[in-house]
């Protein structure tokens, strides 16, 4: 196992770096503009975008008083710095795990491979691979995020795979004797019928993406974990609290967004058919 | 040369049908096919030809194989034996993109239980099948709007099919293979799942609709009323065989065997004390309103 990763950290450490260098990018591009962004901003953005999500005023007002809160406390900026993590982390559990999920309900000698793999992904404790990831990485944000992908991908894996496989096979065979392709099957069909189970999956990985962030902190990811950590360190039980305040309020702010947006999408259909 | 043909079509489910396939041959039958390989022996040596314009019925108990023969014409199942042309075309040879293009172009089906997007507003699910072919929005829902308010549904272009009666969805089931043009409809039992009343009046629209527009109609009824209504032959199944096939006439006054005469018997004299004597174990009453409710 060692020799494996002194191999991998030799030979193929510029490879690493240059993945890492490019997901830095992209993490600070985002991480710029949401704490360059007046708080104001920020707030509005929220608000339209609960509105959106759940077409409810109340909804969009409640979200953005989440968010207001969270200034409140005095770590608006620790907080933009966890949602870039939280959005990069979320975003690579979804363009990873929305095929995976795809291809184990399509093909069962893949979930046969996957399910196994996702089991030990969520069990190990994650320091397991987060100091073989630092060494890879260094310490820092790129490996706080792959850890964070790892442990938060996998809910989003089992719900798409689940959600399509649960797709009447009624509805398909239809699409299928209209002439239709696999990828119009795909697309037409079996993933906007397992949405309501992706949004699902998608709300559990970006809640397990929060519950990631004080240990991301450990190996040197900024943010509302840090001032738990900080709090942990000093033996500042109030520090702890305020940053553990925090990152249940985002939390919430995530939870109550995504399940809007899932509970509308169900609601249309009206579930019936 | 008929429109459809299927010729010595035998069709077996279960882990190794090929192998299954030696035993039928040596002499097996669906019970010992079950008892011994575990496996369903659904057509037996079916053939059956089909000519252009004919709406043409598919009989049986459940579980005869009906659902599995209209299934070969768009080749939604394949056969472990025999083979299936429509239009002189070699279904059973045509690649992928090759069976695209030939369901897209050739065949249209309705379904027992509509199989209708819940997704989608009935407008698009009744230009479902142009917009596989690619066909530009306004253009195929000009097409869907007016297949629309000829199975009369106008003002429900924007429901959801959760929104609608089973017999409106049905509906939208029918205008959705009509809009293609196909010369081919095939119909799964496509208003078993109806009230009587729909049901009839549902019949009544299907018949319109073929006066108008003379497709060619695979339809699948265990309902007697219903094929010799609808039918202009009639093909009766039992246990994965085609054990009689003509018009309504002959089924009614020539029945090849006493199964076919059950069937019969179950039409004419739906309303004796004896007729649960008469009909098939399992058959569905033929006349549900003179028919008391289960149990
Ligand atoms: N996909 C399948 N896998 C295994 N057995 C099947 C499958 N489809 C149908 N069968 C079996 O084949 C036989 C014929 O079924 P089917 O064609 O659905 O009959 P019907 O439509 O007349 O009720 C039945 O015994 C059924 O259990
Ligand atoms: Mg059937």
């Amino acid at each position: 196992m060692n020799a494996a990763v002194d191999y991998l950290v030799v030979s193929h450490g510029d490879a690493f770096q240059a993945f890492a260098d490019s997901l830095l990018v992209v993490l600070v591009w985002i991480e710029r503009g949401l704490r360059g962004a007046p708080p104001a901003v920020v707030l509005l953005a929220v608000a339209l975008l609960a509105l959106l999500a759940g077409r409810s005023l109340r909804l969009a007002a409640a979200m953005a008083a989440v968010a207001w809160l969270v200034g409140a406390l005095g770590l608006w900026d620790q907080a933009m710095q966890t949602i870039a993590i939280i959005l990069v982390s979320v975003g690579i559990a979804v363009v990873t795990g929305l095929p995976l999920g795809v291809l184990s309900a399509r093909y069962r000698p893949v979930r046969a491979v996957v399910v196994p793999f996702l089991d030990l992904m969520q069990t190990i404790p994650s320091f397991v691979y987060l100091i073989p990831a630092a060494m890879l990485f260094g310490l820092g944000k790129v490996p706080a995020i792959l850890a964070t992908v790892v442990y938060a991908t996998p809910p989003l894996v089992r719900l798409t795979d689940l959600g399509i496989r649960q797709v009447d096979g009624a509805v398909a065979e239809a699409a299928r004797a209209f002439g239709a392709t696999r990828g119009q099957v795909l697309r037409g069909v079996e993933l906007p019928l397992a949405l309501p189970s992706i949004m699902q999956g998608l709300n559990q990985t970006t809640m397990m993406a929060l519950s990631m962030v004080v240990i991301a902190s450990m190996i040197g990811a900024r943010g509302v974990g840090e001032t738990v950590l900080l709090g942990l360190q000093r033996g500042d039980p109030g520090e702890g609290f305020v940053g553990g305040l925090a990152i249940v309020l985002l939390a919430i702010a995530f939870d109550r967004i995504t399940q809007a947006y899932g509970q509308r999408l169900q609601a249309r259909r009206g579930l019936s058919g | 040369m008929a429109l459809i043909e299927l010729d010595g079509v035998t069709t077996i489910f279960g882990r190794r049908p090929r192998r299954a396939l030696d035993a039928v041959r040596g002499g097996a039958g669906k019970a010992a096919l079950l008892a011994e390989w575990g496996h369903t022996l659904a057509l037996d040596e079916v053939s059956l030809a089909i000519e252009a314009g004919q709406v043409f019925v598919l009989m049986g108990l459940s579980g005869s194989g009906k659902s599995t023969l209209v299934r070969h014409v768009n080749r939604l199942v394949e056969p472990t034996a025999g083979h299936v042309r429509v239009d002189g075309v070699d279904v059973l040879a045509l690649d992928r993109a090759g069976l695209g293009a030939f369901r897209r172009r050739m065949v249209a089906m309705v379904f027992q239980h509509f199989g209708l997007l819940p997704h989608r507003p009935v407008i698009e699910n009744v230009a479902y099948g142009l917009a596989i072919r690619g066909e530009r929005r306004a253009a195929r829902e000009a097409k869907a709007a007016e297949w629309i308010a000829r199975v009369g549904l106008a003002g429900y272009e924007r429901h959801y099919p959760a929104a609608l009666s089973g017999g409106m969805q049905q509906r939208v089931g029918l205008a959705r293979a009509l809009a293609v043009e196909t010369p081919i409809l095939l119909m799964d039992e496509p208003f078993s799942a109806l009230d009587p009343l729909t049901r009839a009046e549902l019949q009544d629209l299907l018949a319109d609709l073929q006066r108008d527009h003379g497709r060619t109609i695979v339809f699948v009824t265990h309902d007697l009323d219903e094929a010799t209504r609808l039918g202009d032959r009639i093909a009766i199944l039992r246990d994965g065989v085609v054990v009689q096939e003509g018009t309504p006439a002959d089924i009614l006054e020539r029945p090849a065997d006493d199964h076919v005469r059950a069937f019969v018997g179950a039409i004419h004299r739906p309303r004796r004390a004896g007729r649960d004597a008469a009909r098939p174990a399992g058959q569905s009453p033929s006349r549900p309103l003179a028919s008391p409710s289960a149990g």
